[in-house]
């Protein structure tokens, strides 16, 4: 392992019963270092960076500061410190005294044997620490007389006066107006350089987490989804939900049709990345990487439909054949005219399609022939486990061989395409109901992933606009529904 | 024009509140104010300041009242404060069915109580008449345990806990974050808590009548005394230095800095 590693995260999870906050955490953080956590609410940001605070303790894997295990270690006993989300700050006590309380409570080494800090030393400390959140003169107030920002800042400051190994922030600028949140963000990542302590900063804005951080780790429902630079997660996003979640971008299906060469809204364009010929595979494609030509020029074209006027540069929404493209030029462009357009290779980011079906693993059969996905009974296909079969009065499937099966609790795999699961407005309708928990727009539809109370998801590709958290029901065709038995067909033969 | 025309104003509905306040508070002070600076025939005199103070047992009987008042205070805090905070905290999964537990005996008679209490305390060995003050003190006790409970735990369960977490997060341990953390926030309600104990129990005499079997004399008691004699005059000047002395605690509770020291439910 490398030397300058401060804090080392191994398998680290956190599981509340049958659910999971974080899963399988591995990370290590230099020495130094700025580290974001980015990710919507719920993804485990806050619960993993409150392990490492100490206030919650995993449930599985380690955490190692400097190499030493401090897993279990309770917090006042580590030597990170926190910047709470709503600053935390004591109420009873004025601006001072919430600095020094963590220095009063220091013991330092003088010698052989440790000491309290002298009533000197905390003061030259404490000084120090408002100085560098600029708001010396604040020593006596109380905190109720302070503004959100000045909140803030000693917050930061009763953090930093101790020192810590490492920094943690949890969204520590969310309370905050957008111009304020600006001028932080600025003085924060000042104060990093000058402190030269590593901070370990968690938020769900993504400007935020790229406009501060060395290197920020996206996270989704638990699990890391890309550790990266800035740039790297902005130029290289390793999946959709990266791409998406990272700024402004068009995400497509697309095939491989040669090397280097991927097929996406209806056009062959060459790429960097090289993957199987016929894979399907996801491409994002940032809206500057798009140029704009004269009609006839380019490699493609399409008709722009909106055009909205963004203070540098205009945004535009071509329609390319069914397939819309957000564009950014400065240029001032007429709308309803057609234009050509490029893409350079390097503009073009392919990714490993994540999902191509709905694959439930643990389905099962009820006694009614119907599947059950999620607690939730499908109407199937029965007679598809058994080449050749068919159902008879009493329910039971006859093979071509008169053989007949009954297949009530048998334990099949269940897969369902994107494409053939119905979304329904009225969530008492469908078979299933459940939650939008994620939306992904590509092109000319849209990429919904749906949560059932059981916690199970529902991928599906539909036309129609939903927004997240919507509560909608889900149906699936009987014929659309594949099934595969697990284990022979002749251990539910009749005899 | 009909909103002119009419009579009433909104400012009548007051008068009935008015006519109370009136009539059952304002005319009684004053009509103790009048018969404690007076005499039996009706001239203005400071005798009853006099009689009461010259007599020793009268200023004993203030003394132990303030004294049982204290005493009570604390004993109650001390029980009450930690079942408040366990009441309180979630990881013990205590929910408000626990909580009303601890608050139902508020709402049985008071005198019923009071009686089962010493019936109780008799049948296990400590009789009023053998034990006054401990059978008083434990019906002291649980007659305002919940007066210190309910304030207490409705401070604890609005309070901040990622306060206690950065308490924690700067280096404090359990008990440096209960004193410099905990406690300090939750003084708002120690201090409604203790002002719903202290001051009922200095002037209670009920519980030291029924529990002591009438060998503990407070200063409610002495003022039942003299009224019952008629003893209006020096009565009535009792009556009003326990008004001073509540008054004068009520103010130094209310000078405390915190604000909303009286939790949601006072």
């Amino acid at each position: 392992m490398e030397k300058n590693v401060i804090i080392e995260l191994k398998n680290v999870s956190k599981h509340f019963g049958q659910t999971y906050a974080v899963e399988d955490f591995n990370l290590y953080v230099k020495k130094g270092e700025f580290i974001t956590f980015l990710g919507p609410s719920g993804c485990g940001k806050t619960t993993t960076l409150r392990m490492i605070a100490g206030f919650e303790l995993p449930t599985g894997g380690e955490i190692l500061l400097n190499g030493k295990d401090i897993t279990d270690l309770p917090p006042y006993k580590r030597p990170v410190n926190t910047v709470f989300q709503k600053y935390a700050l004591f109420p009873h006590m004025d601006v001072y005294e919430n600095v020094a309380f963590g220095l009063k409570l220091k013991k330092v080494s003088d010698g052989a044997k440790m000491r309290k800090l002298t009533n000197a030393e905390i003061d030259k400390k404490v000084k120090n620490a408002l100085k560098i959140v600029d708001l010396e003169e604040y020593e006596n107030r109380d905190i109720s007389t302070l503004s959100g920002g000045q909140q803030q800042r000693i917050a930061i400051a009763r953090a930093i006066v101790n020192e810590p190994e490492i920094l943690l922030l949890d969204e520590p600028l969310g309370a905050l107006d957008l111009k304020m949140r600006k001028d932080m963000q600025l003085e924060l990542k000042e104060m990093h350089k000058k402190l030269g302590i590593t901070f370990i900063y968690v938020t769900h804005d993504q400007e935020e987490a790229l406009t501060l951080s060395d290197t920020v780790v996206v996270m989704k429902d638990g699990m890391i989804q890309q550790i990266g630079t800035p740039e790297d997660i902005y130029n290289e996003p390793n999946n959709a939900f990266v791409a998406n979640f990272i700024g402004e971008s068009n995400i497509y299906s697309a095939t491989m049709t040669g090397e280097k060469k991927v097929r996406f809204i209806n056009h062959v364009f060459d790429c960097v990345d090289e993957f199987p010929k016929n894979e399907k595979v996801d491409v994002v494609i940032r809206p500057e990487d798009v140029h704009i030509t004269g009609e006839d020029q380019g490699m493609a074209k399409g008709k722009i439909v909106s055009k909205i006027f963004k203070g540098i540069h205009y945004e535009y929404i071509m329609m390319v054949g069914r397939n819309e493209l957000v564009i950014v030029d400065t240029r001032n462009l007429e709308i309803d005219k057609t234009y050509g357009f490029d893409i350079e290779p390097d503009g073009i980011h392919i990714m490993k399609k994540e999902l191509t079906a709905n694959i439930y693993d643990d389905a099962y059969i009820d006694k009614n022939n119907r599947v059950v996905i999620s607690e939730s009974a499908f109407e199937c296909d029965i007679t598809s486990l058994v080449p050749g079969s068919t159902v008879d009065e009493e329910g039971y499937v006859v093979g071509p061989d008169g053989v007949r099966y009954d297949f009530t609790d048998a334990d099949v795999k269940a897969e369902i395409g994107l494409k053939d699961i119905d979304i329904l407005d009225d969530e008492q309708s469908g078979t299933v109901s459940g939650e939008i928990v994620s939306i992904i727009y590509k092109g000319d539809h849209y990429q919904l992933t749906i949560r059932t109370p059981q916690d199970e998801d529902f991928v599906l590709d539909t036309e129609y606009t939903y927004d997240e958290n919507d509560l909608v029901g889900l149906s699936v065709k009987s014929e659309k529904i594949k099934l595969k038995l697990k284990g022979e067909a002749k251990k539910y033969a009749k005899k | 024009m009909r909103k002119n025309k009419s009579i009433f104003s909104r400012k009548f509905l007051a008068v009935p509140y008015a006519v109370f306040m009136i009539l059952f508070v304002v005319i009684p002070l004053m009509l103790i104010i009048a018969y404690a600076f007076t005499d039996e025939s009706g001239r203005i005199t400071l005798d009853n300041f006099r009689a009461f103070f010259s007599g020793g047992h009268n200023i004993n009987t203030l003394m132990f009242s303030i004294f049982i008042g204290f005493l009570n205070t604390a004993i109650c805090l001390v029980l009450g404060y930690p079942a408040a905070f366990i009441l309180a905290k979630k990881e013990f999964g205590f929910g408000t069915a626990t909580v009303l537990l601890f608050v139902m005996p508020m709402w049985i008679n008071f005198v019923l109580r009071t009686a089962a209490t010493r019936d109780l305390l008799f049948a296990i060995g400590i009789s009023g008449g053998e034990y006054p003050y401990l059978a008083t003190m434990i019906g002291m006790v649980y007659n305002y345990l919940p007066f210190v409970i309910l304030p207490l735990y409705t401070t604890m369960t609005k309070m901040d806990k990622s306060l206690i977490e950065a308490s924690y997060d700067l280096g404090a341990n359990k008990v440096q974050t209960f004193f410099k953390t905990i406690l300090p926030m939750t003084m708002p309600g120690v201090i409604s808590a203790a002002t719903m104990v202290f001051m009922p129990t200095m002037s209670s005499y009920v519980i030291s009548d029924v529990m002591g079997e009438r060998k503990i004399s407070l200063i409610g008691n002495s003022i039942q005394l003299y009224f019952d004699q008629g003893l209006w005059h020096i009565g009535s000047l009792v009556a009003l230095i326990m008004l001073a002395i509540i008054a004068i605690g009520s103010f130094c509770a209310d000078s405390e800095p915190q604000e909303n020291a009286r939790g949601g439910l006072w």
